[in-house]
């Protein structure tokens, strides 16, 4: 089970804790390190939160330094070896009263404020649109709703950093292939939703985190006031990958967001299209081989060996080298056996489904020689 | 004296003496604790720095899930078990347990649990990867094979604690000696008492809710599905109604230990007994009300959220009133800080630092930020480690001299307890950091710029792990020899175990001490 052959202990005694991290300060100075606090976020629901946090911190800080304080000075005062004589006192209903309402107190006032923010962000109405955010293993998938807009949102981190063959970049493991974009300034509703396990959905900056729970809808909002690029990761454990599908959200302004939506609603036309398409096998192979590595490759690995039994290989599997009806049937319904191989059908285009049918079934040394075209998918999916 | 112990491994095997069965409870428990510490230092070595470089993904989820629940069934719970089981007969002037075969069959049941799941970790696909907490529909439709071994070893475990619960008040209700009122227990004996009622209460449900995973991964139920007209949100309610009581019995003994000890070395008796009392209890009835505090973001209705946030702020003044009464304890003692001490102090500090965390967390509105987060993480290894662990670590070495009737080397505890508290503090403090800046819990890598307090995190567990060898070592060092302990072992403690011989010989209180 040994990721590679460096051993534990060896790696701990070798890099000498104020070594390592001197020579990685050097070499990462892009990213903000030793944060301490949370952040105050880009909204004003953040903000509120912010504020709840920051005054909670400073009741528990104040009491904190009482408590510690009277037990700070009577462990230094009330010492034996100082000829402290022990007194004998050991009740007083009239104390216990007082430390029961003064903290009861404290609580009402904190509790105000903090039902106050609750109720507005429990406030879904009257939102400038919505998007359905839905949680796989491990990807989300943005719906525009009534917009005909909607795609997958993958981790974009190449392999090679994860692995430490390459210098890792800013945003390492929190940038995606294709962020969310929505405009700034609009109150967007986000309808939460799983396909598979329980996920949950998380960007600090707008203090938006929801649970997305398979035959669930939650719904949650924000409204960003500065325009940027905002990232979260996935905040419920939801399996092997848990820890690489992050979120990343780009909020700009409403004309730019005009735009790039109506650009979306071409490429998707545009994409319907190329369904009817016939291709070459080297331009499914080509392409195939590209939507495995984002699709495939994190369950069946990138060398098709796959991770059994769970995951089991795509190399020489009596499915990619046994009847097409059965390898398409698959990847498009997912299996009846096994629920860690979803359905394909409908979270990837008819071009993607064919490509990497085509690729696993040459690739790996498989070497079935055959070809699927966009239509055979549509054919099989209509079956 | 009837009669000794037996001779050999029958002795173990057979015996229904209290104290045995109470050495063996601790053992285990301290082997559990070296086990899941292996486990912890497995998560920490790989977070030492970003990237993957000791562990696959995978096997990291089973090291977190291996964890949590090897600490809690495996080390907490059985050490407070076993020192109920040397302490509260003696404490309450008792011959025994009142259902001393019941005890028996209690623990030997425990090792096969845990070696049932211990050997999921060889099994093909691996042990449980699916969190301590095991949400449905990951522990269920998207469980390795494993989960099935695992649901019969909680079930195990479940037994067991039922039936040393039932011992539990079946002493106290019956076997206290003449004059030993209720109000006259010490809080030791007081807090296991409400700990039982607790165990008794939800254990069953965890046994239900393993139960309902089970006929849902094998019988073609859904109770979690929601295909099939279930919920997976249901599985997250039954588990915390279990689950809140559970980390109240993992506290509410270690509240009665340093009741114990406190007293002692600050010479001076236990300010508000009553009231210490009252506040056990309404925690332990509180615990039941506040489950969903757990769950705020799985978009319950805002009533629902509002009701537990409030229910969930006001654990903070019972809690409260037992840090001030201990404070008040201190105030004007004479003291002392010999190594139980020392380990209750920090207990007070450390443990109230985790109540402030808890209090953060009770505001719904910032749960929303907190929520499964490093945050999360520091809060309830905050409350467990120098709360449950201290707190026991306290109580070993407090009774230890009447146990074996030889002093621990003072120098060697000492020594343990200052890299603990430096190497607790290391680990859990700078996971409040990494959470507030926004790292979410269970995951094998994460961002540079959560890498630095990361790196101090680990350096932090390796010490803190390390002082552990130095407590097992003081500990066989004090069994086979040292100082003789005299009866009182420390300067006028109170409690009945102080008037028995040291050590504490195999049977006592053969006639029932007169109490006044």
């Amino acid at each position: 089970m040994l990721y590679q052959a460096r051993s534990l202990l060896s790696r701990l005694l070798a890099a000498c804790f104020l070594a390592a991290f001197s020579t990685q300060s050097m070499a990462e100075e892009e990213v903000e390190r030793w944060g301490l606090n949370m952040t105050e976020g880009v909204t004003t629901v953040s903000r509120d939160i912010f504020g709840l946090h920051m005054n909670i911190l400073w009741w528990c800080v104040g009491i904190g330094v009482v408590v510690f304080g009277v037990m700070f000075y009577t462990m230094l005062a009330h010492r034996k070896s100082k000829g402290a004589k022990a007194e004998n006192f050991h009740e007083s209903t009239t104390l216990e009263i007082i430390w029961t309402i003064i903290p009861f107190v404290i609580l009402i006032i904190m509790a105000i404020p903090a039902t106050t923010t609750l109720k507005q962000i429990y406030d879904t109405d009257e939102a400038d649109m919505d998007v359905v955010i839905t949680g796989y293993q491990w990807k989300w998938k943005y719906e525009y709703l009534g917009q005909d807009v909607s795609f997958f949102s993958l981790l974009s981190t190449p392999v090679a950093e994860i692995q430490n063959q390459q210098k890792k970049n800013p945003n390492y493991l929190l940038e995606v292939d294709e962020p969310l974009v929505i405009p700034i300034n609009k109150k967007v509703r986000f309808l939460i939703t799983a396909n598979d396990v329980i996920h949950s959905w998380w960007v600090p900056d707008l203090a938006v985190k929801k649970d997305a729970i398979p035959g669930f809808m939650n719904a949650a909002w924000t409204r960003v006031e500065e325009p940027g690029i905002y990232r979260g990761q996935c905040a419920e454990l939801c399996g092997k990958d848990h820890g690489f599908m992050p979120i990343v959200v780009k909020a700009v302004p409403q004309e730019e967001y005009d735009q790039w939506i109506t650009e979306r609603r071409e490429m998707a036309a545009k994409l319907k299209a190329m369904a009817n398409q016939t291709f070459t096998f080297d331009e499914l192979y080509a392409k195939g081989e590209q939507v495995y590595n984002t699709v495939c490759a994190a369950c069946h690995q990138p060398n098709g060996e796959g991770i059994p039994p769970t995951f089991p290989a795509i190399k020489g599997s009596p499915i990619a080298t046994g009847p097409l009806a059965e390898h398409m049937d698959i990847v498009i319904n997912g299996s009846r056996t096994n629920p860690a191989m979803a359905a394909f059908g409908d979270q990837i285009s008819e071009v993607d489904l064919a490509a990497v049918v085509t690729f696993q079934r040459n690739a790996f040394g498989n070497n079935m020689g055959d070809t699927v075209q966009p239509i055979d998918v549509l054919k099989a999916k209509q079956q | 004296m009837a009669h000794g112990p037996a001779k050999g491994f029958t002795r173990w095997l057979y015996t229904t003496n209290h104290k045995d069965i109470g050495s063996m409870y601790l053992w285990f428990s301290f082997a559990m604790f070296l086990l899941g510490g292996v486990f912890a230092l497995v998560i920490r070595a790989e977070l030492f720095e970003p990237g993957l470089q000791i562990v696959e993904p995978e096997l990291f989820n089973q090291m977190t899930t291996m964890h949590g629940l090897v600490m809690v069934f495996g080390a907490v719970m059985p050490a407070f078990v076993g020192l109920a089981n040397w302490m509260i007969p003696m404490m309450i002037g008792a011959p025994d347990m009142a259902l001393p075969r019941m005890n028996n069959w209690s623990f030997w049941i425990l090792p096969f649990a845990f070696a049932m799941m211990t050997s999921t970790l060889f099994m093909e696909g691996g042990a449980p990867n699916f969190g301590w907490t095991f949400y449905a529909p990951l522990s269920t439709t998207y469980a390795p094979p494993s989960v099935t071994f695992f649901i019969f070893a909680v079930h195990i475990m479940g037994a067991s604690s039922i039936m040393g619960a039932i011992n539990i008040i079946a002493t106290i209700m019956n076997m206290r000696a003449p004059g030993m009122t209720y109000m006259k227990m010490p809080l030791f004996v007081w807090t296991w008492f409400i700990t039982a009622y607790l165990l008794i209460a939800v254990m069953p449900v965890l046994a239900g809710v393993v139960t309902m995973m089970l006929f849902d991964i094998h019988f073609g139920t859904s109770f979690f599905d929601a295909a099939g007209g279930g919920d997976p949100v249901l599985f997250q309610h039954v588990f915390w109604f279990f689950g809140h009581p559970e980390v109240y019995i993992m506290i509410l003994p270690a509240f009665g230990i340093v009741s114990a000890i406190i007293p002692t070395f600050a010479r001076k008796p236990l300010f508000g007994y009553s009231s210490m009392v009252y506040a056990t209890a309404s925690i332990a009835f509180l615990s039941f009300v506040v489950w969903a505090h757990h769950m705020f973001t799985v978009g319950m209705p805002l009533a629902g959220e509002l009701a537990f946030m409030y229910m969930t702020m006001l654990i903070a003044v019972p809690t409260g009133v037992k840090v001030f009464n201990w404070v008040t304890t201190m105030f004007r003692g004479s003291m002392t800080f010999e190594t139980p001490m020392l380990f209750s102090v920090a207990f007070v500090i450390l443990f109230t630092i985790g109540g402030f965390s808890g209090l953060m967390l009770a505001i719904a509105p910032a749960d929303f930020q907190y929520h499964d987060t490093y945050f999360v993480v520091a809060h309830f290894h905050y409350v467990l480690v120098p709360g449950a662990i201290f707190s026991i670590t306290a109580g070993v070495y407090y009774w230890l001299p009447k146990w074996c009737g030889n002093m621990y080397n003072e120098t060697m505890g000492k020594t343990h307890f200052w890299l603990a508290f430096i190497g607790l503090n290391l680990t859990f403090f700078p996971m409040h950091f990494a959470g507030l800046s926004g790292m979410p819990r269970r995951i094998p890598d994460y961002n540079m710029m959560f890498a630095d307090w990361n790196m101090v995190s680990s350096v932090g567990a390796f010490l803190f792990g390390a002082a552990q060898i130095m407590f097992l070592f003081n500990v066989i060092a004090t069994i086979r020899g040292g100082q003789k302990a005299t009866d009182e072992v420390w300067e006028n403690p109170e409690g009945l175990e102080w008037t028995v011989a040291s050590p504490a010989p195999y049977h006592t209180f053969s006639k029932p001490p007169q109490v006044d």
